[in-house]
């Protein structure tokens, strides 16, 4: 379970995050809409502790992410992210790319590695590329790589964010078929998105961030056919 | 014409000798290209590093190495630390030298290597449970070595060249020591540092296109 509690969050002067409370339950999916700059990827990046925050509570599993004392490697073993930018390594192929930290953060042996990298990467529809280099691929097979090189770490949570917003139009739909895969498969995942029609697909519940509060939080249906805040009402009606 | 005959006969009978010489030049150069590498490495790590004193030490060290004569860095680690009661061999004095310097150029290669690469690699090395030091030595460093091939290869041809500055610290063993000895002893001036000069140039270019070989086998994508 992911419990977030009253967190804050300011770059300099600028205020991101401003008191967002949200609890993400086991098994649970729940994406997250806004505008561009209303902080829900920096929500995602606190989550796994990439970034600090400034008060507030985070609790992965009963642990507190900004404690002083928590091991943080330890913790986002647990918690797979994906950014918008793939980030894939150039200089290992997609099956190293994938066994990399299995291998050198779990320990993991070579060949165990291997089997379970292969496993992911047929998962994710990657199965032929094994032994090409990222530089070779599409966005959109690159993004799936990534998906898989998060998933070897057989992580409880997977985090997503905005991971179709780089790539083509064409190339979007084998992406958010994959997470919608991995949802159906009972994945606990926060997915940071602006594909609406996904977002209605595959959550449980959708959020709707506005300028660093969670103006909203509701079921798909209730969200995108009934929306109750007047900000969730004037976006929507953009967006669409 | 200038009434000077040439004696090439003379000059390359001593051409075992000159070529021992070159053997030991190679040597020097090669050990001081390797060590050379991993102090860069570790000045890149301490440029990196938070602690002020660190940077500043590596600072130094580059800034050192790249603004005085490699003359001068031979010069001090041979007569430079004899003030303080420290004894070099001309060999160990003239690898320190030549290590001092190529470390110096090659951890500012390593820079502009780094910022070559997205910040977001380590971010992502980071997300998947990596520490900061797994996160450079296995996702930074295979492409900052990479990037820096070229330039490195340059330096390992620097590095054979200034062992030719040996002989100011009294080393007699190398290729340039070796001619400048013969010449005292035979007199062919011209037809020594000729061939000395043909033996450089032979090195260096064995030096360029192996290396070029280990980057076709290194580096695949």
């Amino acid at each position: 379970m992911i419990k977030i509690q009253n967190v804050h969050k300011s770059f300099g002067p600028l205020k991101v995050l401003k008191g967002i409370d949200l609890t993400v339950e086991k098994g649970e999916v729940v994406t997250v809409i806004g505008g561009s700059g209303s902080g829900k990827s920096t929500l995602l990046t606190c989550i796994n502790g990439l970034e600090p925050i400034d008060t507030g509570r985070i609790l992965v599993d009963g642990t507190e992410v900004h404690a002083r004392t928590t091991d943080l490697n330890r913790l986002r073993q647990n918690i797979g992210i994906v950014f918008q930018q793939w980030n894939a390594f150039p200089h290992l192929t997609v099956l190293e790319n994938v066994t990399l930290a299995p291998r050198k953060v779990l320990g993991i042996g070579k060949a165990e590695a291997e089997a379970i990298a292969e496993k992911q990467l047929r998962h994710v529809g990657l199965g032929e590329k094994l032994s090409t280099f990222p530089s070779r691929l599409s966005g959109g097979q690159q993004q799936r790589m990534a998906i898989a090189r998060a998933l070897a770490m057989s992580p409880d949570y997977m985090l997503f964010d905005e991971v179709t917003s780089a790539l083509d139009p064409q190339l979007v739909g084998e992406v958010l078929e994959t997470l919608k895969m991995l949802a159906e498969e009972g994945m606990t995942m926060i997915c940071v998105t602006h594909e609406m029609a996904f977002a209605r697909d595959v959550s449980d519940r959708v959020a709707y961030f506005h300028k660093g509060i969670m103006a909203e939080i509701g079921a798909p249906e209730q969200i995108f056919g009934d929306p109750q805040h007047p900000e969730t009402r004037a976006f929507l009606a953009s967006v669409r | 014409m200038f009434g000077y005959t040439f004696q090439w006969n003379q000059a390359l009978a001593r051409l075992p000798k000159m070529l021992d010489g070159a053997l030991v030049t190679m040597e020097v150069a090669m050990l001081s290209m390797l060590i050379g590498i991993a102090l860069a490495i570790l000045l890149t790590l301490l440029r990196l590093s938070g602690a002020r004193p660190l940077r500043a030490i590596a600072t130094g060290w580059v800034e050192i190495a790249r603004n005085t004569p490699a003359l001068f860095q031979i010069y001090m680690a041979h007569f430079g630390v004899a003030s303080f009661g420290i004894h070099f061999s001309p060999f160990v004095s003239l690898l320190i030298g030549i290590t001092f310097n190529n470390a110096g150029y090659l951890a500012e290669n390593f820079r502009g290597a780094l910022k070559a690469i997205p910040e977001t690699q380590t971010r992502a090395g980071r997300s998947l449970g990596m520490s900061q030091l797994q996160a450079f030595r296995y996702i930074i460093l295979p492409q900052m070595l990479r990037i820096s091939f070229l330039p490195m290869t340059n330096q390992m041809v620097w590095a054979v060249l200034m062992t030719s500055l040996g002989v100011t610290v009294g080393m007699n063993a190398d290729l340039y020591g070796v001619t400048q000895d013969l010449n005292a002893l035979t007199f062919r001036t011209f037809e020594l540092f000729a061939i000395a000069g043909v033996l450089f140039y032979a090195i260096t270019k064995i030096i360029t296109l192996g290396a070029r070989v280990i980057a076709a086998r290194l580096f695949r994508y």
